[in-house]
């Protein structure tokens, strides 16, 4: 007898470490760079490699990964060549920057690069945003009462 | 003996190790015929020229001339001595311009009248500060002399290569002039009064040479010249050591 779900369980995580799975490196010499699970080693540590994203296969602690929702289909311990055809079909990559992850990431970059007069441009730009929402609200509500 | 041209001997003495000479004086005395070539001491006979004058004097009874002397003696002597301080013979280089910093450069000022304002720098003058301008028109800056440590050098630059520097703004226009302080009864009792200098004619010419063609590269680059007539200053959350400017 097979047991069949009738409803699919909401689990608390989602994300699981795998062969395949996408992680982010956040520490180290690899840091925000991407690379795939290639192989587990043991409770707290993975292989993980990044051929197209420039990350050199090691072995990297659970620690330094952040899990993505990226899965790509690859074999246990597969060669370095292999998993870049693979990666490169199922383009990770723009999977990657479409993700609001990524865009998040990307924004704060520019934040941070930011020189004097970009801040004060940004200024202004919200000064006059402000502006044109707050006539555009104020239009509207006196229409509202007058009717 | 005799002769007047005189060849020099060949070395009689030597350096041993340890800086010791291998004959001694007196054995130099002897090598060297000392003993022959006794010179005779000239007596100098020191005149103590006492420099004084003879100097007519008025009144009758005064006597018709007094001796007096050229240089008077002090009027008055210190009770302790005062060391004689040396010449420094060495001086300070002029400040090396920092990489940040080139024509065209917007700066902010963190001191003196105009701190917080943004201004264009334009050349490094031989003393070594800043030349600047606001320019005038933006923000009130004149053409002034700014000292590189009191500075943020922002990213932002406008092309200033084919600026055209008055040649007589130097070091010497913007150096403030001395009071000179007269010690007379008068002069001390007078109100000094806190009167801004006026600048000189040739001044506001240069300041308008300088302005004009800034403006032109100002003009060039969208939002620029609202930047430069805004003041800066540190917001909440802001901390200059991990900002970019």
């Amino acid at each position: 007898m097979r047991w069949t779900r009738i409803y699919s369980v909401k689990m608390v995580f989602n994300r699981y470490v795998e062969v395949g799975r996408v992680a982010m490196i956040t520490f180290g010499p690899e840091e925000g760079k991407l690379g795939v699970i290639v192989d587990v080693v043991d409770q707290s540590r993975a292989l993980v490699d990044g051929p197209c994203s420039g990350v050199r296969r090691q072995t990297i602690g659970f620690n330094w990964l952040a899990l993505t929702n990226i899965v790509i289909k690859i074999a246990p311990s597969q060669r370095s060549g292999g998993i870049r055809k693979v990666w490169e079909k199922s383009d990770v990559k723009s999977q990657w920057e479409n993700s609001s992850w990524a865009k998040r990431l990307a924004d704060k970059s520019k934040r941070r690069q930011m020189t004097d007069f970009d801040r004060f441009k940004l200024k202004i730009a919200k000064q006059s945003k402000r502006t044109i929402v707050k006539s555009k609200v104020k239009k509207l509500k006196k229409e509202q009462s007058a009717q | 003996m005799g002769d007047n041209e005189k060849t020099a001997h060949s070395p009689r003495n030597r350096r041993l190790a340890g800086g010791v000479m291998r004959h001694s004086r007196s054995a130099m005395y002897r090598k060297k015929a000392l003993y022959k070539r006794k010179k005779s001491v000239v007596q100098k006979t020191q005149v103590k020229e006492k420099r004084f004058k003879t100097k007519p004097i008025g009144g009758e009874k005064n006597g018709k001339e007094r001796v007096v002397p050229f240089q008077k003696r002090r009027r008055y002597y210190p009770t302790e001595d005062i060391p004689r301080l040396r010449k420094h013979r060495k001086r300070p280089k002029p400040a090396k311009l920092r990489a940040s910093i080139r024509a065209g450069t917007v700066l902010i000022l963190l001191a003196g009248a105009h701190r917080g304002k943004r201004v264009i720098f334009l050349k490094q003058l031989p003393s070594g500060l800043l030349l600047v301008t606001g320019p005038f028109k933006l923000n009130g800056c004149p053409l002034r002399r700014v000292d590189q440590s009191y500075v943020i050098a922002t990213k932002t630059q406008i092309s200033l290569n084919e600026i055209k520097i008055p040649e007589r703004l130097t070091d010497k226009t913007f150096k403030r002039e001395k009071k000179k302080k007269s010690r007379r009864e008068e002069d001390m009792f007078e109100s000094t009064g806190d009167e801004v200098p006026k600048p000189t004619p040739e001044r506001l010419e240069d300041q308008k040479i300088v302005d004009r063609q800034v403006l032109d590269a100002v003009k060039e680059v969208p939002q620029l010249k609202s930047y430069l007539s805004s003041i800066f200053s540190l917001k909440k959350g802001q901390y200059p050591h991990s900002i970019l400017f």
